[in-house]
């Protein structure tokens, strides 16, 4: 199976029982953080004053224990990560937003969850630090418009994790970590003998075991690395309905589910060219055209607003096309015939990235269809396999009336509709946002 | 102080807070399951922002649309309640409830430095939900969103978040000291 589930990445009404994982997950984390003392403000504020090291050890080794999991996980490949929730960097509000977060932490001696474990049993600070929760977060969406273009471009770096900062492989992070995290362990507890006068041959010889494993889990992360390319493509499922007229009945409607491959030898991710140029009039959807043929090429001719990314350099792109266009993004490949366009699909779609498709027959066919009728340009007799059968005066890049047709002159154009637009997750309200 | 002494609703005994390795490696283990069934970590800060959306939606819709950020949760016909951080807020509400319960530390009580008064105590408990809920909504999640959740998926972001929050609040620990010590 493939993690995370399709069907629980959000909450919708069409499932009623998503409220009610989600209620669970809740429920697990509230009584988790209630068992661990989290409901009473002295130990979370004892942190800050060295005496009580509760706050770090509990937050830390979740952290240590889940990402673990979760990278394990992830190179077993059973978890996608590029469906996981990760949070975007804003340097900017982030580092304001988290020191005024650290000021509330020790005045108010709460943060916004562990204020709910500390309500719900009773805690009449934990309710009123609540109640001003509400107030802050209302008094931040008032304010907000004086500051929008800070908050929403200071330091904007997308979805980056910490091995793509340091370059390293993620594995190397993981254990990294684990022995940052078994460090501040020790030197918690240090501090636990020195400023709260705690005896530590009293606790528990278990978690020198437990520090182990941790660590031998962290090396094992390492060791297993991350799936290759070739897997997540195997593993990439699409949906498509086919309907069926019936005489005298409703129509059938039958859902079937391709692999990666089917769809290409069924050639569903072919689009013809009209289809390719209607998109661009088409509201719902914002067509990105992607040529991933020669810089040389591009040059002697190109589809107007077409992005050159040679198939060599599609892997630098896939970051940018995995988080930064909007969801209703549509890429177009295309190479001067198929073949390039079809290994970049592959990339892209083993990078999960989603509504790829290829123009149909390439740059080529989009000659013959759109610019049949103009004399610059000549079939070339040799042309080779994925190679420009054409020949060019001079590069004029996009400058050729075939470029860019006139919508006027094609507005009427048959083609069978083989764009279906599968819309992401919306990511604007994840996480905590 | 008194309010130790009271007693626990429903009269249950009181039973000591697990280890905390222990405490965290349960919350990992929570934090993993959600990741790996939903895709999304653990969070409560944006609830509170949807919940007061909601409110400004039903007594102020017209203030909604004058203002971007609400205009973001609640706009047109979107239901700022229909996410997943909602039901988690609740879940967590209820969750807390439950724990406190079986161990029997249901009880009405202000937890406080030795030093001050219940009013007092209040007094900074609400300021600080204040300040910290502002905050929260600045840096796009809470300790849980981003520090806890990030922190797991190895967001760079929200690393930092997480060592911004630890500097503000060591920064500001002894100034106001007399409040807990």
């Amino acid at each position: 199976m493939n993690f995370p589930l399709p069907s629980l990445v959000a909450v919708s009404a069409a499932h009623p029982w998503t409220y009610v994982l989600f209620a669970v997950i809740g429920f697990a984390f509230g009584y988790t953080l209630e068992m661990s003392g989290f409901g009473d403000s002295r130990k979370l504020a004892a942190q800050f004053y060295f005496t009580e090291m509760t706050v770090l050890k509990v937050m830390f080794t979740a952290i240590a224990v889940a990402m673990v999991l979760i990278f394990g996980a992830v190179g077993l490949g059973v978890l996608d990560f590029s469906q996981v929730w990760v949070n975007p960097t804003y340097l900017a509000s982030g580092i304001v937003g988290g020191l005024i977060m650290g000021v509330g932490f020790i005045v108010g001696g709460f943060c916004p969850t562990t204020s709910l474990a500390s309500a719900s049993t009773g805690k009449i600070d934990g309710m009123l630090f609540m109640l001003g929760g509400f107030v802050g977060a209302f008094l931040f969406g008032e304010t907000e418009k004086y500051f929008d273009g800070w908050y929403t471009n200071a330091g904007y770096y997308g979805r980056v994790t910490l091995d793509q900062v340091f370059g390293i492989p993620v594995g190397a992070v993981v254990v990294i970590v684990i022995l940052m995290a078994l460090f501040m362990f020790w030197g918690g507890e240090q501090l636990e003998r020195i400023f709260g006068k705690r005896d530590l041959s009293k606790e528990p010889k278990l978690r020198v075991a437990g520090a182990v494993a941790l660590f031998a889990a962290a090396v094992t992360v390492l060791a297993i690395g991350s799936p290759s390319l070739e897997d997540k493509y195997n593993k990439v499922t699409f949906t498509r309905t086919e309907t069926i007229e019936q005489v005298n009945a409703d129509p059938i409607v039958n859902t079937l589910t391709y692999t990666a491959d089917d769809m290409l030898a069924n050639r569903l991710v072919f689009i013809t060219p009209a289809e390719a140029f209607k998109a661009k009039y088409n509201q719902s959807m914002n067509p990105v055209y992607l040529d991933v043929r020669s810089e040389a090429d591009y040059n002697l001719y190109h589809i107007e607003n077409a992005v050159n990314v040679p198939l060599d350099r599609l892997t630098e792109v896939i970051p940018v096309l995995l988080s930064e266009p909007p969801a209703n993004s549509v890429f177009i490949l295309m190479s001067n015939d198929e073949a390039a366009a079809t290994k970049a699909w592959k990339t892209l779609v083993g990078s999960s990235v989603q509504n790829v498709y290829i123009l149909e027959g390439g740059v080529n066919n989009w000659i013959a269809f759109f610019g049949a009728e103009d004399k610059a340009l000549q079939p070339a007799p040799n042309a080779g396999d994925d190679q420009l059968g054409y020949i060019f005066p001079a590069a004029l890049g996009s400058r050729y009336e075939s470029c860019d047709p006139n919508p006027i002159e094609y507005e009427a154009l048959e083609f069978e509709a083989k764009i279906i637009l599968q819309l992401k997750r919306d990511k604007s309200g994840g996480g905590c946002g | 102080m008194a309010t130790q002494t009271r007693k626990s609703i429903f009269n249950r005994p009181e039973k000591a807070y697990v280890h905390p390795y222990f405490g965290g490696a349960v919350l990992g283990i929570v934090l993993f399951l959600a990741i790996l069934l939903t895709g999304n970590g653990l969070g409560s800060s944006g609830a509170t922002s949807r919940l007061d959306a909601a409110f400004v939606d039903a007594v102020a819709p017209a203030h909604v649309d004058n203002t971007p950020y609400l205009l973001k949760l609640a706009g047109g016909d979107k239901n700022p309640l229909d996410d997943w951080i909602v039901p988690v807020f609740f879940g967590a509400l209820l969750g807390g409830f439950s724990s406190g319960f079986f161990s029997g530390r249901l009880k009405f009580m202000t937890t406080k430095g030795p030093n001050i008064s219940n009013r007092t105590r209040w007094l900074m408990a609400f300021l600080g939900g204040v300040i910290f809920l502002y905050g929260a909504r600045m840096a796009r999640g809470c300790t849980s969103g981003q520090a806890l959740s990030g922190g797991a998926t190895l967001s760079a972001g929200s690393w930092v978040v997480m060592f911004a929050i630890f500097g503000g609040a060591y920064g500001v620990a002894y100034f106001v000291r007399k409040y807990w010590l």
